[in-house]
């Protein structure tokens, strides 16, 4: 069964030919199937591998598995192999069923558009890629799935092209990202030049054999690598696409934006963790930046009116709290959250969209509200998602990964008190904001219409995700609450523990009871806030200060407004000046001084008989006057 | 018999070649022009014939009889262009053919 | 022999068609068309037989010889020869050959007959300065390729089009002159040292110059082959050139004609003069770099959709200058790919942009807006063309850029460094052309058809083509291997020859690059 690992990304690639290629000419019921039955079918492969992985002595190293040797010459051979391990193991797993979750929602969340192939083809697609990106056992072919689902999220983003602003929000999300690759791609040059090879494992085992700790070498190559993974994972200073890619489809914000592509940098990172650590001060630039991310967009989360974006930007904040573990060099911690994160980010976005569509495309909050008795079974998802985003403390997945970062961001040896209070603020902010988008949306009277309810192929994915993102998290409990290690111990063959170092373990419960009593105290003051007194709310934010921060957040914090006049406009303005091509000028110049010359030579010719008589004469007498006086 | 000294000749050709050269300058009458020439010719023949009786040469007399054959087809395809250029152009005047101008 | 028939088919055909033409639109056509597949069978059979036999065997880099006497008393002769390549560079002869051909069946309406011995002629030439093994020769195809494309440009272009035509013929005949005044000083100082004055490309490699005449000499044909490629000072030629150049042309022009200033850097700059080569290699670099990047500011400028699929010709082959003068061989390997894959999906660009012109009838990305609505089967080539362009995995483009990139990285960290920001610069312009074009609102309604069954089956064939390349770059990289390891062993020795010199060693080497590479014996066929 192992050796059909290749199967698990051909199949959903399969589905992406058929349909791209004849799917105009397929009845929609057999686009659904195609679409949605190739990457289940695939989903079911992968678990089938999975069991037979973890029960079989392999899960303690590593699979490899080559189809064909993608070029080779001078030594330089990146092949096309999937590798299989514990992490890739975890990632195709999420990336398979999450995916099939989504793609059995689509089904009848996009029944009504006419490009109903083309949108399972990227679909399609995106799983490919996305699997190639997390089987890649070398660089190069991780390069490819990088790109790959780059070029998946920007067709998807502009999936409805029409509406020029969705066009071009798909390119800024593109070229962004882009900008993160250049330097990963840069990274990749380097680590080559120096260690002389492409595949991941070998190239860790060079670097830690070549580079001692916090040499040039590895800080420059891991703070390359990190480019991309910012890009890609949309964190500072490249997160603007993010909020902007909420125009495309729900289910496409829910797999690529929310679950599976932007935390394809956590992946990265946590799969050269090796080199990560060999650099402190990019591990310590990585903690930085997850910490300065989750508040940004924590904050932002908080002004916003427009259901999605809340969404988005609490994805930011969220991958920022993944970041944040991998800077303390927590990785399975990391990991824990990402898989955790994936079912309840992608359940709330597959809620929006539940609510979007009943009400019409209704995306402001604001014009919401009293949802809850009308879509009872989204409210109950949605609740549930929403109270694992906010780690409600015991019953909720959320609760626990997040318990865990936060514990490690105080106690390792590489965390601080300050990324603590960082990820402590963050987590207020998470669960002030999440549950002001519960009270805004399903409480409060009911300010729009339900026009239809969302029918099982769209409730099956809700309900199948609200239960993994409240059981999920018992996999992995704190030592004071049962201390289960089932996930870290699984991840243990690629990822190390985290070194806690001794006589912080006594912390560890009282961490967790503050961590507890932050979401909660956040769940009231938004139960305060926004469905009590909203008043309080509304005051504080007609003051001048109050607007001028409502106005910054809701700008995402200025950074769109930063790289417009930094960036985009004084390039835009060079290329148009330039539009001509100032060096044509030259040889413009040297046609011009020959015309000149032409003009006033062939002004001698004035056609005249007489004049050119003139000519030889005045020659003649030259000649004759040289020939006797010189 | 006292021979004209070949200094002499020499200088009418000159003057009779000057002539004829200011004339093809000035005149824009094609015929004139044509006539001008013809003095030219004449001029440099004139030339040739004061050089040869100075040396005592029939070679001067040789050349005078070539450059008036020369001359004589030269009228003969001169004036026949000067009628074209009359049909072509309604006019003698030389200047009206500057078609050539740069 | 089959080297000769490779020149004299197309040329051959060429007249054929013209005469034909007379009278009739249907025949020329025809008559290329088979002209282009015979020729185009003929190279992928040579392709298939050396993968299968001399190049797997003999691992020498020379396939085919074919030597006949020319003009003896001056040391000329018609000297052919082969190696990956040419091959490789001759099989995208054909293949652009053909697909020129179909894009132009229902363009060119004047004229058909000459249209086509003008095509055929300047790819025959084409064809002929990828054989050429004699430096006379190599020039007298060098000419013949301009003559019947200027007159391409001149008769079937658009608005503009006695301005560009002009402009192309005297910039590359500037070029061009440097170059014989270059090849003459060559042969008078080889006959010089040797005794033997000869133009043949094998016995002149092993000419010994002093640095300043080598380096004198070099810039001689490095001035002919920058006009070619572009490298960007002397490039303005090359917008207006493919703008106003009907369809055909401009696939010929961007895929066919500006590969052979690459070629020429690889057959004739680096092996000749390796040691200038190497210490001019800085410049080269950095007017690569220039390249990439100016050409792709440039082309994101533009709101001509065909000057700004141009200037993205001078972005690519940017790439490729710089994988030459990184002395390299990885770099030197991606090039080739480079020019290879930037033949096929640069033509693709321009073949969509002339079935738009036909349609709307301009050229003009502020009229365009919304055509996948109208056109989606058009607008989905035009994204995949688009993404190739930009050198996304997965296609040719990427395999040939990242090899260049990963190749002079290792000469010249900064270099590469600042060129990978062309991928950036290339995606700005790549999507910004998608966003104006296709996507958006439909500024007007537009009753236009979509691709019809044969202007889909050229853009799926350059499609499957460009994929193909990207995915399995394998049978590519086999073949030129053996043709690039010489250039590329004289390469690194005389790049480490600037700093130590050890003359002897390099000049042996340089020689046996010839010698290895002559097994002939008199004139005739030698295979």
């Amino acid at each position: 069964m192992i050796d059909l690992l290749w199967l698990i990304p051909a199949l959903p690639f399969a589905g992406f030919l058929v349909l791209i290629l004849a799917g105009s000419r397929l009845p929609r019921i057999v686009v659904a199937v195609l679409g949605a039955g190739s990457v289940g079918f695939s989903a079911v492969v992968a678990c089938l591998i999975g069991i037979e992985f973890i029960s079989s002595p392999l899960v303690k190293t590593s699979f490899t598995r080559t189809v064909w040797t993608w070029m080779s010459f001078e030594g330089f051979s990146p092949s096309t192999s999937f590798c299989l391990d514990s992490l890739s193991l975890l990632m195709v797993l999420v990336v398979t069923v999450v995916g099939f979750l989504i793609h059995l929602y689509s089904v009848e969340f996009m029944a009504d558009d006419d490009a109903y192939h083309r949108y399972f083809a990227y679909m399609n697609l995106f799983v490919t890629a996305m699997l190639v990106l997390v089987l890649a056992d070398n660089l190069m072919l991780l390069y490819l799935g990088w790109e790959g689902v780059g070029l998946c999220s920007y067709l998807l983003i502009g999936f409805w092209y029409k509406d020029p602003v969705n066009a071009r929000a798909a390119m800024k999300a593109f070229v962004m990202t882009r900008i993160g690759d250049t330097g990963m791609i840069v990274g990749l040059f380097l680590l080559y030049n120096s260690l002389g090879t492409l595949e991941i494992h070998e190239l860790m085992v060079r670097a830690v054999r070549d580079w001692p700790v916090g040499s040039v070498m590895a800080t420059v190559a891991a703070a390359l690598l990190l480019c991309g993974a910012l890009g890609k994972s949309a964190q500072l200073p490249l997160q603007t696409w993010l909020p902007d890619a909420m125009a495309g489809p729900t289910p496409v914000s829910a797999l690529i934006h929310a679950a599976t592509m932007v935390t394809a940098g956590v992946y990265l990172i946590a799969r050269t963790h090796e080199l990560f650590a060999l650099a402190p001060a990019v591990q310590a630039a990585v903690a930085v930046i997850g910490v300065a991310t989750l508040l940004v967009a924590g904050f932002s989360a908080l002004a916003q009116q427009d259901l999605k974006r809340v969404l988005a930007y609490s994805t930011i904040s969220q991958i920022g709290y993944m970041f944040l573990a991998l800077g303390v060099g927590a990785w399975s911690a990391a990991m824990f959250h990402f898989a955790i994160h994936a079912f309840f980010k992608s359940l709330l976005f597959l809620g929006a969209g539940a609510i979007i569509m009943s009400t019409h495309h209704e995306q402001n909050m604001f014009r919401l509200g009293g949802l809850r008795t009308q879509l009872p079974v989204t409210f109950w998802t949605f609740l549930a998602g929403a109270a694992s985003l906010a780690a409600l403390p015991l019953i909720t997945s959320g609760f626990y990964s997040k318990d865990a970062i936060l514990w490690y961001a105080w106690s390792s040896e590489k965390g601080s008190v300050w990324l603590w209070l960082g990820g402590v603020a963050g987590a207020l902010l998470t669960s002030i904001y999440t549950f002001r988008m519960v009270f805004l949306i399903f409480f409060g009277e009911a300010r729009t219409k339900v026009y239809k309810r969302p029918g099982t192929a769209m409730l099956v994915p809700l309900i199948v995700l609200a239960v993994l993102s409240m059981v999920a998290g018992f996999i992995e409990l704190p030592h004071t609450l049962g201390d289960v290690r089932l996930f870290s111990g699984y991840l243990g063959a690629v990822l190390p523990p985290v070194p806690i170092p001794p006589g912080q373990a006594s912390l560890e419960g009282i961490l967790g009871i503050v961590a507890a009593a932050v979401s909660v105290v956040g769940i009231c003051l938004a139960y305060l806030l926004f469905l009590k007194v909203p008043q309080i709310a509304d005051r504080a934010a007609s003051t001048l200060a109050g607007r001028a921060l409502h106005r910054l957040w809701l700008e995402g914090c200025g950074f769109d407004w930063l790289y417009q006049r930094l960036l985009v406009f004084p390039f835009v303005t060079i290329a148009r000046i330039n539009r001509s091509d100032f060096i044509d000028f030259f040889y413009q110049l040297a046609a011009f001084l020959a015309e000149g010359l032409h003009q006033g030579l062939s002004a001698t010719q004035t056609g005249r008989t007489r004049h050119y008589a003139v000519g030889i004469g005045v020659g003649a007498l030259i000649i004759i006057g040289m020939a006797v006086w010189l | 018999m006292a021979s004209v000294p070949m200094e002499h000749g020499l200088l009418l050709a000159g003057i009779l070649f000057g002539l004829g050269f200011l004339g093809v300058l000035v005149r824009r009458n094609i015929v004139f022009m044509l006539m001008c020439v013809e003095i030219m010719l004449n001029a440099a023949a004139l030339a040739f014939v004061a050089a040869g009786s100075r040396w005592a040469q029939p070679d001067g007399q040789v050349m005078f009889i070539f450059i008036l054959t020369v001359a004589a087809a030269e009228v003969a395809v001169g004036l026949a262009l000067v009628l074209q250029f009359y049909r072509g152009f309604r006019t003698v005047d030389m200047d009206a053919a500057d078609r050539m101008r740069g | 022999m089959i080297l000769v028939w490779l020149i004299v088919i197309p040329l051959a055909a060429g007249v054929l068609a013209w005469v034909v033409g007379r009278g009739d639109s249907v025949w020329p056509r025809w008559t290329a068309l088979a002209a282009m597949v015979l020729e185009f069978v003929l190279a992928v059979w040579l392709w298939v037989d050396s993968a299968s036999g001399a190049l797997a065997t003999t691992k020498l880099p020379w396939l085919l010889h074919a030597r006949y006497e020319w003009i003896p008393e001056l040391g000329i002769g018609f000297s052919l020869a082969m190696d990956g390549l040419s091959l490789v560079l001759v099989v995208l002869s054909a293949f652009l050959g053909i697909v020129s051909v179909v894009c132009s069946w229902s363009e060119i309406e004047e004229q058909v007959g000459f249209f086509h011995f003008n095509l055929l002629a300047t790819v025959a030439g084409i064809i002929g300065v990828f054989l050429a093994t004699d430096l006379i020769l190599f020039y007298f195809f060098w000419e013949i390729m301009l003559v019947p494309m200027y007159l391409l440009i001149r008769i079937w272009g658009h608005e503009n089009r006695a301005y560009a035509a002009i402009k192309f013929f005297l910039f590359t005949q500037a070029g061009a002159l440097a170059m014989l005044v270059a090849i003459l000083a060559l042969y008078f100082l080889h006959g010089q040292q040797t005794g033997t004055y000869t133009f043949d490309y094998f016995q002149l490699i092993g000419t010994t110059l002093n640095p300043a005449a080598s380096m004198l000499i070099m810039l001689g044909f490095f001035a002919a082959f920058a006009v070619k490629l572009p490298a960007v000072p002397f490039h303005t030629w090359l917008p207006d050139a493919h703008t106003e150049a009907p369809t055909a042309g401009s696939v010929i022009l961007a895929g066919l004609l500006l590969k052979t200033g690459g070629y020429g850097l690889i057959r004739f700059i680096l092996p000749l003069f390796p040691g200038s080569a190497a210490a001019f290699a800085n410049a080269g670099m950095a007017l690569g770099v220039v390249g990439i990047i100016y050409g792709a500011i440039l082309a994101f400028a533009q709101t001509d959709l065909k000057r700004l699929v141009a200037y993205t010709s001078i972005s690519h082959l940017g790439f490729v200058l710089l994988g030459v003068f990184s002395f390299n061989g990885m770099a030197l390997q991606g090039a080739v790919i480079q020019m290879v894959c930037h033949g096929i999906s640069t033509g693709a660009l321009f073949v969509l942009v002339g079935l738009l012109q036909e349609r709307i009838h301009t050229r003009d990305l502020d009229q365009m807006g919304g055509l996948w609505s109208t056109v989606p089967r058009m607008g989905g080539m035009a994204l995949v063309f688009a993404l190739a362009s930009l050198g996304l995995p997965g296609f040719g483009n990427f395999i040939g850029e990242f090899l260049v990139l990963m190749g002079t990285f290792h000469t010249n960290h900064w270099m590469a460094a600042v060129a990978a920001g062309g991928l950036v610069l290339a995606c700005v312009y790549a999507l910004w052309m998608m966003l104006r074009g296709f996507f958006g609102a439909a500024t007007q309604e537009r009753n236009i058809s979509d691709l019809s069954a044969r202007e889909m089956l050229v853009m799926a064939v350059m499609a499957a083509a460009i994929f193909w390349l990207g995915v399995f770059p394998q049978p590519t990289i086999d073949v030129t291997v053996p043709a690039l390891d010489g250039v590329r062993k004289v390469a690194r020795l005389a790049g480490e020859e600037s700093r130590t010199p050890d003359v002897a060693k390099f000049q042996q080497l340089k020689t046996g690059l010839g010698r290895t590479t002559k097994p002939m014996q008199g004139p005739g066929e030698n295979r």
